[in-house]
């Protein structure tokens, strides 16, 4: 009932600023429409001018406020670079809005209609248009020559001492895998996925698997300073493992394989100093649309120093050991005590 | 309606002409005048008004969807009475929040801003701008607009059914949208939306190739593709890339519908889902991605030109001068027609897809920013010197220009994959298309409409709302937009149904709340168009002149109401270029079109 009522008072409203619109209508007539126009006209020069320069004021208000809202400083070295050419880009293309967008308001006010002027009849300039040609072409092909350096260095293949990790996506979590003591990813097989006891597929008749490790709760260990290889894949729909902290971004495709590298250059923990805040976290954001529970597609990675990470690579059981010798555990890594617990809900979250 | 579009204007003499013009349709019934019309502008009005109230339910979906993206802990009761179970105590539920982004997409995109816009302003202006009685087939023209018809039937019933509607994303990318198994709205919802946007391709073919025939067959005498209005050159290239990119979309639909239903693996491969392994290998679902963005991109323009042509023509009639360099401005729309085709897959630079190949769609997209940037300067230009008037329409061709910018610029950081690997589905790409495809498609849709309002309905639209609707339109898409790219650059993903589980971006929730507010306001600020629009039509200020903006063009030499056939008598012939604002001798600004050359006088 206050639905319906609410809606009819809104609808009422409306007739009301119609009616008096309407009436202003009239009233234009009989004062004489040129007159009034002539006044309205003046009236919107200024309120543009105003619209202007309240936009400009509200583009200041808005960054100095969310300035410190965005991400800290870049914690991979591809994302140094990155952020240098954002800023490049940003500096090129804000000269340019304000240029075009103070000579569109400038224009605007200078030549508004009044009694006297008379437009000046300007139909073509082919020297203005060459040089206006010229000059977004040169600046264009600046910005592709930077893109592309860049582009080339992120996605040239990863150095060899690089550390090999699989990020598998499913709805609504990832699997993370490392290629055990060999430094070689078994083969998996989607047909002999089984989400009790082989949640990728591994190949159990690939002996490269059976020293495979899939971190049990999601978490993604790198190291510090040492480049990273992903090796990306998809169990179900198109998944994207975003990484905005380390300004990286790559989809995970079911039945291709896409990789990306990086190089990590602060742990989490020196990040946590820098930003002040003592619950961050690196988080993998699932950046494709994958169904329901997109939103909540989230898994942590944790860069730390090597000596940490050995440590905690240590108290790691091969899947197979975990899943297809029960004997031999009540896994220590099941029952790890440092489990982090968000990470529990990224893998908990359906 | 209709009865009062007739009568509205008896007050004039050319009504008297228009009752007895000599042709074979005159007592036509009421049916085959205003339902089964094969008028011209009659099918546009059509179009446009069916536009609008797309228009409306996808941005009331938006207003929805806003709603829980800014109060994500807050409960709305109202809700459940629009939506019902899908919004159950209050609280929209993340599936039925999937569909109503979809289906916002999916409407605007393509109902709104394609068939809405170029089927309105092709219908109207191209056979009264090129001296045409219709189109080239106007029973093709009139199957289009059913077609389309029908297609909004369809679309519209998904919204009602148990599992909710398509809610892939208006991209749908398979495997999502290949399994039922995937989402709720990949059931039947999706089935439903592939039947619309298949007839809806077949509507949008109907019309393109209608419009490209009628354009180059049927100009008047004298009316040589250069002294065509921009307009028209926009509307062209609009349905050019529409008749060559809508069939790619249509294969990559009938490939969807295969794997859907037949069991075929186009789209699927080694994908293990609800429990079980599926039998499906061998199959590439980017395949999918270059069939559905070798449209989607082009789209983008087919949703761009329009606007552009018509703000041209506004810029240029309302500052009383000449657009600045017509030729420079038909090269450039010939650059971004080429190029359209050229860049779709710079929205996959992060699918995988080989990075050299990105690099090469990086130039060309960068490359598709010069002609863009030629428009620009020459609209500007076109002000320069000007003696502009400041009318409804002309506020929103100049919103239009700067939104252009704003949006535009932020491409270039899309279209460079060095920076889009960083910005790909976030935020910014939210900001960067609404403002450009989005809202700036919008300004030159309302330019267009404020202006030819009087040609279409014989009355003004009321001029006191045309400036409220602007001034909460222009500074609503800033406010709403302008600090999405700060979300965007912050790594912000889209489509996110709740931020507050991520320690990235929980902490934009009040910066999200005060967007969804604008954008509620912004809402009911479109609403006074929409009234505006509804009341004019049968109470607006009468037109009392044939030709109120004082413009050269042709359709302005039709009597107030034109009947089926636009003018009577004769077609005039043309004689000069459509941008002639200079002093006809006579106190006149401009010198019509159909005004043969003073001995003497140079041709353009």
């Amino acid at each position: 009932m206050s639905g319906l009522l609410s809606i009819v008072l809104i609808g009422l409203v409306f007739v009301i600023i119609y009616q008096i619109a309407k009436a202003s209508e009239y009233s234009t007539i009989l004062r004489g429409e040129e007159k009034i126009n002539a006044r309205v006209n003046r009236t919107m020069a200024i309120l543009l001018v105003i619209f202007f320069l309240l936009g400009l004021y509200g583009i200041w208000l808005c960054h100095t406020s969310l300035m410190d809202r965005l991400l800290p400083v870049s914690a991979s070295e591809h994302g140094v670079k990155y952020d240098s050419m954002f800023l490049t880009t940003l500096v090129v293309t804000g000269i340019v809005f304000f240029l075009t967008q103070t000579v569109l308001f400038w224009f605007a006010y200078k030549y508004q209609s009044t009694e006297k002027r008379t437009a000046f009849f300007y139909p073509h300039n082919n020297k203005l248009e060459l040089i206006w040609t010229t000059i977004p072409a040169i600046a264009m092909a600046a910005l592709v020559a930077i893109g592309l350096r860049n582009w080339s260095l992120m996605t040239d293949a990863a150095p060899k001492d690089a550390m090999i990790v699989e990020v598998v996506g499913k709805q609504f979590n990832w699997l993370i895998r490392y290629p055990g003591k060999d430094g070689v990813l078994g083969k998996r097989d989607f047909r002999k996925i089984n989400d009790a006891n082989n949640v990728l597929g591994l190949d159990w008749n690939d002996k490269d698997n059976m020293d495979d490790i899939i971190a049990q709760n999601g978490e993604l260990h790198l190291v510090v300073n040492k480049p990273v290889s992903l090796i990306i894949g998809s169990r179900d729909v198109i998944h994207d493992v975003g990484l905005a902290h380390f300004r990286m971004k790559m989809d995970a495709v079911p039945g291709i394989i896409t990789t990306m590298w990086f190089k990590p250059t602060i742990t989490t923990e020196e990040m946590k100093k820098i930003t002040g805040n003592k619950d961050f976290v690196y988080e993998i954001s699932c950046d494709q649309m994958c169904g329901k529970g997109h939103y909540s597609m989230r898994g942590t990675v944790i860069v730390e120093t090597q000596a940490e990470y050995d440590a905690w690579m240590a108290k790691q059981q091969s899947y197979y050991a975990l899943n297809n010798a029960p004997a031999a555990a009540p896994a220590s890594g099941e029952a790890q005590p440092e489990v982090k617990t968000d990470s529990v809900k990224a893998i908990t979250m359906k | 309606m209709s009865d009062v579009i007739i009568q509205g204007a008896s007050a004039h003499t050319h009504e008297a002409h228009t009752e007895h013009h000599g042709h074979e349709h005159h007592e036509q019934h009421f049916i085959t005048k205003y339902i089964f019309s094969q008028d011209h502008k009659v099918i546009g009005r059509q179009f446009l008004v069916t536009g609008i109230i797309w228009a409306i339910i996808g941005a009331l979906m938006s207003v929805f969807f806003r709603l829980q993206l800014g109060f994500p802990n807050e409960t709305f009761p109202i809700m459940e009475k629009f939506l019902g179970e899908w919004a159950k105590g209050g609280k929209l539920s993340p599936e039925f929040y999937y569909a109503l982004v979809t289906m916002h997409g999916t409407i605007l995109v393509f109902f709104v801003l394609t068939a809405g816009l170029s089927g309105t302003f092709a219908n109207i202006l191209i056979p009264l701008q090129v001296g045409a009685r219709d189109m080239a087939s106007p029973f093709m023209n009139m199957l289009s607009y059913w077609f389309f018809f029908i297609s909004s039937v369809f679309m519209f019933v998904s919204l009602f059914i148990q599992t909710g509607p398509a809610s892939g994303g208006w991209t749908t990318y398979p495997p999502l949208s290949a399994l039922k198994e995937a989402s709720m709205g990949s059931g039947l919802g999706m089935d439903l939306w592939l039947i619309s946007m298949a007839l809806f391709v077949v509507s949008s073919l109907l019309g393109g190739l209608n419009y490209i025939v009628t354009i180059l067959n049927m100009r008047t005498k004298g009316m040589t593709m250069t002294r065509m209005p921009l307009t028209i050159w926009a509307l062209l290239f609009t349905a050019v890339l529409g008749v060559l990119s809508f069939p790619v979309l249509f294969s990559g639909f009938v490939l969807l519908i295969f794997d859907r239903n037949f069991g075929t693996s186009f789209y699927l491969s080694e994908i293990f889902i609800g429990g079980k392994a599926l039998p499906h290998i061998g199959g590439s679902a980017i395949l999918y991605q270059h069939l559905f963005w070798f449209l989607g991109h082009p789209e983008v323009y087919i949703i761009m030109l329009p606007g552009m042509g018509m703000a041209s023509e506004v810029l240029s009639n309302h500052s009383r001068k000449p657009i600045f360099g017509y030729t420079a401005m038909i090269i450039s729309l010939i650059g971004i027609t080429v190029l359209a085709f050229l860049v779709w897959a710079h929205h996959m630079f992060v699918t995988g897809m080989s990075p050299f190949l990105g690099s090469i769609f990086v130039l060309l997209t960068l490359l598709i920013a010069v002609p863009s940037a030629v428009k620009v300067f020459n609209w500007l230009t076109t002000m320069w010197k000007g003696n502009i008037r400041f009318t409804v329409p002309m506020m929103f061709a100049m919103g239009f220009v700067s939104l252009f910018i704003s949006g535009g610029l932020t491409g270039l950081f899309l279209g460079n994959s060095a920076l889009d690997i960083h910005l790909h589905d976030t935020y910014f790409v939210v900001a960067h298309f609404h403002i450009v495809m989005g809202v700036s498609a919008f300004f030159g849709m309302f330019a267009g409409i404020y202006h030819w309002f009087p040609k279409m309905f014989g009355r003004f639209m009321n001029n006191t709302l045309g400036y409220i609707h602007f001034f909460i339109t222009f500074a609503g898409a800033y406010l709403i937009f302008w600090p999405m790219h700060y979300e965007g650059i912050a790594g912000m993903p889209r489509r996110y149904y709740d931020y507050s589980a991520w320690e990235s971006f929980k902490h934009f929730e009040s910066l999200n709340s005060f967007i969804s507010i604008a954008a509620i306001m912004v809402f009911f600020g479109q609403l006074i168009f929409v009234v505006n629009f509804f009341a004019s039509i049968w109470r607006g200020r009468k037109l009392t002149v044939q030709n109120p903006w004082g413009s050269p063009t042709l359709e302005w030499t039709t009597p107030i109401k034109a009947g089926h056939g636009n003018w009577e008598g004769d077609i005039p012939e043309v004689y000069r270029w459509p941008y002639d604002y200079k002093d006809d001798g006579n106190g006149n600004d401009f010198i019509p079109q159909t005004t043969p050359l003073k001995p003497g006088e140079e041709a353009h």
